[in-house]
């Protein structure tokens, strides 16, 4: 082979690899797959009689390429994320909408890795009709202009901010205009294990109120040692070591000043939190607790660090309750509002929301439909369905009387009460919170790893504040200019 | 021109045809497009806006992006080596004339046909901290190194294996570990140029009395040097572009970011921050990167690579 013919062959190769590295997010992409795709298939059973004539054994005939029913109606595409049980409810309750009306029919879809297959979707100018994203996000999907404004809608079928639990409403609310509409919403409290209390001599009906209690308490429910291993652990904030971003809002923090747009990573609130939460790594050890998490098994399975009882307490979501049921017996647990600091007590009743949603892509065909079908899951009625079927609450401030009797959830009522609470802390209203988010996370690892709380948290300020100048610069020319 | 040429050149161009369509719409357009973008602010959704060179400015500012060029660039000098040694070495005794010779290569093909996600799921649990099996292996290798030999007895009792996950130091070493265990592909390309080795070369070499090691050393790998310099190039490109499986592994690249790898970043940068442009300017410095040091490869093996016959 010659010199030149080697060079040629060897570009060619580097093109393709180098192409293939530039477009490495569609190599992602491919990663998640479009899962379990709902359509209306035309299935030919035998019938049961038959089945008895022939006397053999059941016979479905698999056609390779199923024929989809053509519809009468105008149909709605709906993607969604959820599977399971979720998605079963959200089945339902198309269903139940289909059969409400002889208009519209909804289709749903199951779909991975959403966000990201909407926006191609969208940008390609074939999104779907909805599609249920995440509320954490309505920024940056309303600053991307991914999706509509659904105000003129609201307004025209008589849909009220009061019907709506204020903390969940608020989330729908960014520069002036809503954005999408709640499909089910979720919130955090304090998970005990009763037990566990009484053989630590406490009694498990007085749990922590305040987070120096809950201190205090977690140091007695602790059995082993730094030295010996760990075989319990009363709380640690790593544990499940999901909102390690916003450990601050536990002690009154915020993660920037709306009046003058500055990243607040390191204020004295956060500084506080982040230090509290570096108490648990000095005072327990955190080689000695990394070696105890080492045995702890995934959060869906009976290892579960809480629901196997090597964590006593943790900070869980009103979706707990399935996984305690699922793999759990005679698990004695309770839910109790998070503890606040002893010195803020105005900050009782704390609780995380967040909450799934359901939007109208830019450019969908049948916003007509789509605004319906939303509709629909706006009623009590559609709501109560599928929040029951998720076992969730509801975001309404109207709930039937069936809905709690039928809640299998004890303390359904707590959670929903909890997201009422005004210190119902929903993440914060900017399109570079899931950035700001990682920084936080990277943060809390640095700063469990013994760094120096005020210097971490100052450098994420560092790093997000011209991000967040920018931001609030091209949502202020929006704004100005009238859009959207 | 005659009649008959120019029919063959016009079949010629029509059977490349697809191909070339091909290649145009879904390589060469987005490429281009990607280096515009790289100029440009870009969200998407949003027409780009032209920026100039900003993106490249910031990048060259950016300290996780600085970080996450350092891990790859760390990540690949431990893991090319090693998988080439590994690889090498493993072809080379299943290349042996034994008994069950090809159940042998299956075993050490497997593992590279198991999709990426259910491999890293895989490891999630061998490399469990307190009971993955790897740790477990390597308590009970040490405490018999100490039982037989007292000197060697860990001094601190308190001593324990790497704790892969949460340790900044073994993120990218478990990685490497992970990586060695999928080089089947690697091996089936050695395997084949293992059957191109002359054999007079090694009739010539017995003649004048090698022995195995010199054979291995001054026949086997001259004759596979064009393989291994193949096996090397592809390497670079592959390490550069590790993704799946610390995507799925190290969220975000905890702890600390000592597992944040280049092509994490730029999809971070492209889909969750929705920074189309910035991300695209990722891509063309990732595409130089590789292809400088691919270049460089190139150069440096070529006075080392022998083409046979």
């Amino acid at each position: 082979m010659s010199g030149s013919g080697k060079l040629g062959g060897a570009a060619l190769v580097l093109l393709l690899a180098g192409s293939m590295a530039v477009m490495e997010g569609g190599g992602a992409l491919a990663l998640g797959r479009v899962v379990n795709p709902v359509m209306q298939v035309e299935k030919t059973v035998v019938g049961e009689a038959d089945k008895e004539a022939q006397g053999g054994p059941e016979f479905v005939p698999v056609t390779l390429f199923p024929t989809i029913k053509p519809s009468t109606r105008s149909v709605v595409t709906y993607w969604e994320k959820w599977t399971g049980f979720e998605g079963d409810a959200m089945r339902a309750v198309a269903e139940a909408f289909n059969a409400s009306q002889d208009k519209y029919e909804v289709r749903i879809l199951t779909v991975s890795n959403i966000p990201t297959k909407v926006t191609l979707a969208t940008a390609g100018g074939i999104p779907p009709d909805v599609a249920g994203l995440f509320g954490p996000n309505i920024t940056q999907y309303s600053m991307q202009n991914l999706v509509m404004p659904l105000d003129e809608l609201i307004k025209r079928d008589g849909i009220k901010e009061s019907d709506y639990v204020p903390s969940y409403w608020d989330m729908l609310n960014v520069d002036g205009k809503i954005w999408a509409m709640p499909s089910t919403p979720a919130s955090t409290a304090l998970h005990i294990n009763k037990k566990h209390f009484r053989e630590a001599g406490l009694d498990p009906e007085n749990p922590p109120k305040t987070i120096e209690e809950l201190d205090e308490v977690a140091k007695k429910m602790t059995s082993g040692s730094r030295q010996e291993g760990y075989k319990r652990l009363g709380f640690i904030p790593a544990e499940p070591g999901w909102w390690r971003d916003r450990f601050g809002y536990l002690f009154g923090a915020k993660m920037w000043d709306p009046a003058t747009g500055k990243v607040t990573a390191d204020s004295p609130e956060n500084v506080r939190a982040y230090t509290w939460t570096q108490s648990y790594s000095t005072n327990y050890g955190r080689q000695a607790i990394t070696d105890f998490q080492g045995g702890f098994g995934s959060f869906s399975s009976p290892q579960n660090a809480y629901l196997d009882g090597k964590v006593s307490m943790v900070l869980q979501g009103v979706w707990m309750h399935n996984f305690i049921r699922q793999f759990t017996k005679d698990f004695e647990w309770a839910a109790v509002p998070f503890p606040y600091p002893a010195d803020q007590p105005q900050l009782a009743n704390q609780t995380y929301v967040d909450m799934d949603i359901l939007v109208i892509p830019r450019g969908a065909k049948n916003v007509e439909g789509a605004w319906a079908f939303i509709k629909y899951v706006q009623s009590q009625e559609g709501m109560e369905l599928l929040c029951l079927g998720q076992r969730k609450h509801s975001p309404l401030t109207n709930v039937s009387q069936e809905f709690w009797d039928k809640h299998e959830n004890p303390y359904v009522r707590l959670f929903y009460d909890l997201a009422k609470s005004p210190n119902a802390m929903a993440p914060p209203k900017i399109g570079i919170w899931p950035e700001y988010s990682g920084e936080m996370n990277n943060a809390f690892d640095r700063i469990n790893n013994g760094a120096d709380v005020k210097e971490v948290l100052a450098a994420v300020t560092k790093r997000m504040q011209p991000r967040l100048d920018k931001e609030l610069f091209l949502r202020r020319k929006r704004l100005e200019a009238g859009q959207p | 021109m005659n009649e008959m040429k120019r029919k063959e050149a016009l079949s010629g161009f029509l059977f490349a045809l697809p191909w070339v369509i091909g290649f145009s719409v879904f390589l060469l357009w987005p490429l281009m497009a990607s280096l515009y973008y790289s100029f440009t602010d870009f969200s998407v959704l949003q027409p780009p806006v032209w920026v100039g060179v900003q993106n490249y400015v910031e990048l060259a500012q950016d300290e996780v992006f600085l970080k996450s060029l350092t891990n790859t660039f760390v990540f690949a000098a431990m893991a090319l080596p090693l998988g080439l040694v590994f690889s090498i070495s493993l072809a080379l005794l299943l290349n042996a004339k034994i008994k069950g010779q090809a159940l042998y290569r299956t075993i050490f093909f497997i593992p590279s046909i198991v999709p990426p996600v259910s491999l890293a799921m895989l490891w999630l649990f061998l490399f469990r901290p307190e009971i993955g099996l790897i740790n477990v292996a390597i308590n009970q290798v040490m405490d018999a190194i100490g039982a037989l030999f007292p000197l060697f007895r860990q001094p601190n009792p308190n001593w324990n294996p790497p704790d892969w996950f949460n340790d900044p130091a073994w993120a990218k070493p478990a990685l490497v570990v992970m990586g060695l265990w999928g080089v089947g592909n690697a091996i089936v390309i050695y395997l084949a140029g293992l059957q191109n080795v002359p054999q007079p070369l090694y009739e010539a070499a017995d003649l004048d009395g090698a022995t195995p090691w010199q054979k291995t050393w001054n026949v086997t790998l001259p004759m596979l040097s064009p393989v291994i310099q193949f096996n090397l190039v592809m390497g670079v490109i592959g390490s550069f572009q590790v993704f799946t499986i610390p995507y799925i592994m190290f969220p975000g690249g905890r702890p600390e970011r000592a597992a944040m790898f280049y092509s994490m970043y730029l999809y971070d940068n492209a889909f969750p921050f929705q920074r189309m442009g910035y991300a695209s300017a990722m891509g063309w410095i990732m595409f130089i990167i590789i292809f400088i040091l691919t270049m460089i490869t190139l150069r440096l093996s070529d006075k080392k690579v022998h083409y046979g016959s």
